[in-house]
């Protein structure tokens, strides 16, 4: 009987199971490969009903054609989106970690409470906060900015959750303790004890931090301009003056998700990682 | 506190009392000042935002012109009162209905196969996530042109199976399935990856002793996985609600005008919001269909609440 046990659990999966596996990520990548297809022909591919699953050799000239189009700007919206992606990261991940060993190991009046408000404002959507947001931001005159972008990024409640749930079974106490006893101040425990056995949970939260903000769309939408966008709102505006030619459009979709495939062929399996073990805690 | 006391206890006398005295505001104070970037900036991006939002529902308020005179409920009245409003509270639920139902399932299943002991077991699990690498925007873009009406693959390839081509762009149900299908390709392999991690807190000794007992694979599956699962299901069926209904960047670029439609086909609240404030330019009414879409929010909240303890009273879970 145990042999038979054993069996169950390290039993290889038929072939079944893997031709299933191929057809979803071909599924996934089809829609990819199809816009490279689009993306490296003319004007006409798009309606061209027999197409070819051979693409063809305009790629690069359309992307040029994106490059340079004074309207989307591409490079101050890649520039701006690497800006905007790195300090929010940096922000988030920083004062999650701060408040997420706050929250975790000292004791305080009120903590309790104050974690659990922190998790009830995740469920707060982003649009109720839009019309005042860009009141203030239009009287601070910082509409078209990136700042109007990263500041009200600075800070996540999940990330001040995630944090928290970490560093409550990563940290042991002891060793606060004894950083304690060698007479090291709070802020030189934090820095030198906590944020090190923080770093792997940090490392996830901000390349999650990261992507969030890469593809965020609605609020720099409404608060940037063509002048100052970011990839996202680039890309939208790409749609509207390049309708008539969607092998341009294509080509600079493609051109704009090459970052983020970069960062995942580094990182996918952190990221990977870090959604599963965001989840058994969450 | 005491620690510090006891090394001290070897310096001279007042060094004893200063050192003392702020070793014990360090010990105080820090914890709220390790917390307070958070509540600081969400009470300036936060919660300001979320009450003057209505206080701004409350008024006629103009983008260029500012605020107006107090006009009480009436901007709510008006939200209401238009047809466009229940157009997009249809197309709202309809598209979250249509993402999030088969989605989850569909995740379910690929969880399911992945929870296999797979040869190259990273590989698969990081396969499922390439679609979440691209951005909602350049998925609208793709798949807008995907389900073009005329030249559009898919319709293509719905012509060599026999099926006329389908107007993804002019009727209602069809604009929102394809919606609904670019939700889906982001967040299917996401999900089932959340997923995945629940079932692999299983204990493989549930299966097994099952398995002893004669069940087959769909059997355990049901009466043993989802059962189990339930946490992990209340919360992806809570992160799909909040996010599902809140949906803009695909309606928005779903055609090359932006507005949801000539017939409001795929309008949706956010669009409709946007429309509002920044399209016509009036921010009480914007501010009112901001709240009502918040209590949209609360009531799917506490309805996906109800049917998720139903699930757990009928599920017969230890749990």
């Amino acid at each position: 009987m145990s042999r038979r046990k054993r069996n169950i659990v390290a039993q290889r999966p038929g072939s079944l199971v893997y031709a299933f596996l191929a057809v979803i990520l071909l599924g996934s990548l089809l829609p990819l490969y199809w816009s490279f297809l689009i993306g490296s022909g003319d004007s006409s591919t798009i309606s061209d009903q027999n197409l070819s699953w051979i693409p063809g050799g305009n790629f690069i000239a359309n992307a040029l054609s994106v490059i340079n189009d004074p309207n989307v700007n591409f490079w101050k919206a890649l520039g701006n989106s690497i800006i905007v992606s790195t300090v929010v990261s940096l922000s988030v991940v920083f004062f999650s970690t701060l408040a997420g060993y706050a929250f975790a190991k000292l004791r305080f009046r009120g903590s309790r409470v104050l974690l659990v408000f922190v998790i009830a404002t995740t469920a707060v959507p982003t649009q109720l906060a839009v019309v005042p947001l860009f009141i203030a931001m239009s009287d601070l005159g910082w509409t078209g900015t990136i700042g109007a972008v990263i500041v009200p990024g600075l800070v996540t409640a999940f990330g001040v959750f995630w944090m928290t749930q970490y560093i409550s079974t990563a940290l042991p106490d002891e060793l606060i303790e004894a950083a304690r006893v060698d007479g090291a101040s709070m802020i030189r425990t934090f820095w030198s004890i906590a944020l090190p056995a923080a770093r792997p949970a940090t490392a996830m939260l901000g390349l999650f931090t990261f992507i969030m903000t890469w593809t965020n769309f609605f609020w720099p939408f409404i608060v940037l301009d063509q002048n100052n966008p970011t990839l996202p709102v680039a890309l939208s505006l790409l749609q509207a003056s390049h309708f008539v030619d969607y092998s341009i459009v294509l080509a600079g979709v493609l051109l704009a998700t090459v970052p983020l495939f970069i960062l995942f062929v580094a990182a996918g399996r952190q990221l990977v990682a870090g959604i599963m073990q965001g989840a058994v805690k969450g | 506190m005491t620690t510090s006391a006891l090394r001290n206890e070897t310096r001279s006398p007042r060094r004893i009392a200063f050192g003392h005295t702020l070793s014990r505001w360090d010990i105080k104070v820090s914890p709220y000042l390790y917390i307070s970037p958070f509540f600081i900036v969400f009470a300036v991006v936060g919660l300001f935002p979320l009450l003057y939002t209505a206080w701004v529902s409350l008024h006629k308020w103009d983008l260029i012109g500012g605020q107006g005179k107090f006009v009480g409920l009436d901007n709510f009245a008006f939200v209401l009162g238009q047809q466009e409003f229940w157009i997009a509270l249809r197309n709202t639920i309809g598209i979250f209905l249509l993402s999030a139902v088969p989605q989850i399932c569909f995740a379910l299943l690929i969880a399911a196969v992945l929870d296999n002991n797979l040869r190259g077991r990273t590989f698969w699990r990081m396969s499922v996530l390439v679609p979440y690498i691209v951005m909602p925007v350049a998925v609208a873009l793709i798949f807008g042109q995907l389900f073009a009406d005329r030249y559009g693959l898919i319709n293509n390839l719905l012509g060599h199976i026999g099926i006329p081509p389908i107007g993804w762009h002019t009727n209602t149900w069809a604009s929102q399935i394809a919606i609904a299908t670019m939700v889906n390709f982001r967040w299917t392999g996401y999900n089932a990856l959340i997923l995945l991690a629940g079932m692999q807190a299983i204990p493989r000794d549930l299966y097994e002793s099952a398995a002893i007992d004669g069940a087959g694979r769909i059997r355990r599956f049901f009466s043993i996985t989802i059962p189990q699962l339930r946490p992990t299901l209340i919360f992806v069926i809570i992160t799909a609600t909040i996010g599902g209904l809140q949906i803009f960047d695909e309606p928005r670029l779903f055609d090359a005008t932006g507005t949801g439609g000539a017939d409001h086909q795929w309008l949706t609240l956010t669009l409709y919001l946007y429309n509002l404030g920044w399209g016509q330019l009036d921010f009480g009414r914007a501010s009112a269909v901001a709240w009502l879409l918040f209590m949209v929010i609360i009531i799917f909240g506490i309805v996906n609440f109800l049917v998720t303890r139903r699930i757990s009273n009928n599920g017969g879970g230890e749990r």
